[in-house]
């Protein structure tokens, strides 16, 4: 019997330990997009009524235009979207092999353009930058996030991780006590999400634009009055991944619609 | 400005066809202020208009209250292959224009 009660505290044990590999259970793992309306996420479904897809256009257009000095687009390299950036978006944010830095879609699109176009930067929220990467972003659509959380990348999950559980601004508030302690409840007229990158960058009724990622940090940000990070800040990119991670086996959308 | 048409990839003679159209446009509604508390100008799109083959089938008056990057359908009948062309005009004077082709076949 006492051998029996042994094997069922470490039955409990291994279970608590498996259960802290995610923050949210992956059956309790709910997308964005769960929290629409449902006239919202028929517009996201709707491959042509998205509103989203004239970003993608236009990011599909800017793929195959030559820029900077080599004279090259992003299509003499890496050919076909569909195939090259075939579910590379869910693996970002990622280590960049060479210079050891922590890059999001958009930073790895920008350092291709100053590296090996020789052509400027696009500026952060840019309409360029903005549409090459929902460009890139679409070709993996549904493929499940998965990013890497060990090795180089480590610090700047667990960085990631103490913001996500800071309390910040003048309403004291940290990330998870809305998007964990209460997420699926009722905040004015809209139920809290559960926090997910996934759909980002999205096309945000409230902006009747496309937005990336850092600036739907930025609107939480200043919703809990607190100091707004500029863009390109380290902060946001190990926000990011650890977001990516407590999202981990969620499919990507793209192009995303939300409220 | 980009803007995207959709018809059906063929239609028969007589059959009545969905036309759908977004365009992107910042539907800007004159109600607005800038960081530096000055109205921002209104800048909406004023008319658009649908031609098939040159013959105009659909005209709206857009107005402030229709959101950015406004989408529109609408049915008609498919008489025979011809361009279906929708242009419109904005506050700022600017003009827009966008078309695709419409095949008929019985």
């Amino acid at each position: 019997m006492r051998n029996f009660v042994a094997l069922l505290g470490l039955a409990c044990v291994a279970l608590i330990a498996a259960a802290q590999d995610r923050v949210i259970p992956l059956s309790e793992l709910r997308s964005g997009s769960e929290f629409l309306s449902p006239e919202l996420r028929t517009l996201q479904a709707d491959a042509f009524a998205n509103p989203g897809m004239l970003w993608v256009e236009r990011g599909a257009k800017l793929w195959s235009t030559p820029a900077g000095k080599s004279g090259q687009s992003c299509a003499s390299c890496h050919q076909d979207a569909a195939k090259s950036m075939r579910g590379v978006a869910a693996s970002y944010p990622k280590i960049d092999a060479k210079s050891g830095a922590l890059l999001n879609v958009e930073a790895r699109i920008n350092q291709c353009r100053e590296t090996r176009q020789g052509a400027s930067p696009f500026r952060y929220e840019s309409e360029e930058l903005l549409s090459i990467t929902i460009f890139v972003n679409i070709k993996s659509s549904n493929d499940k996030i998965n990013v890497v959380i060990e090795g180089i990348a480590k610090p700047h999950f667990e960085a990631g991780r103490t913001l996500y559980y800071r309390r910040n601004g003048q309403m004291n508030l940290s990330c998870a006590q809305c998007h964990e302690a209460n997420a699926g409840r009722t905040l004015f007229a809209e139920r809290i999400s559960q926090g997910h990158p996934n759909a980002y960058p999205a096309y945000r009724m409230e902006w009747q634009a496309m937005g990336s990622l850092e600036r739907r940090l930025r609107a939480c940000l200043s919703g809990v009055r607190a100091e707004m990070l500029p863009y390109g800040a380290a902060e946001y990119r190990d926000l990011a991944l650890f977001l990516a991670w407590r999202a981990q086996g969620l499919p990507v959308e793209a192009p995303g619609v939300r409220r | 400005m980009a803007a995207r048409i959709q018809v059906p990839e063929q239609a028969k003679p007589g059959e009545v066809i969905e036309i759908r159209v977004l365009i992107q446009h910042p539907m800007e509604t004159g109600y607005r202020y800038d960081e530096g508390g000055q109205t921002i100008a209104r800048n909406t799109i004023r008319t658009l208009i649908c031609r098939y083959s040159g013959t105009e089938i659909f005209r709206a008056d857009l107005s402030p209250g229709i959101a950015a990057n406004p989408y529109l359908q609408f049915t008609t009948v498919a008489r025979a292959s011809g361009d279906i062309e929708f242009s419109w005009v904005d506050d700022e004077g600017v003009a827009g224009s966008e078309r695709t082709r419409l095949y008929v076949a019985a």
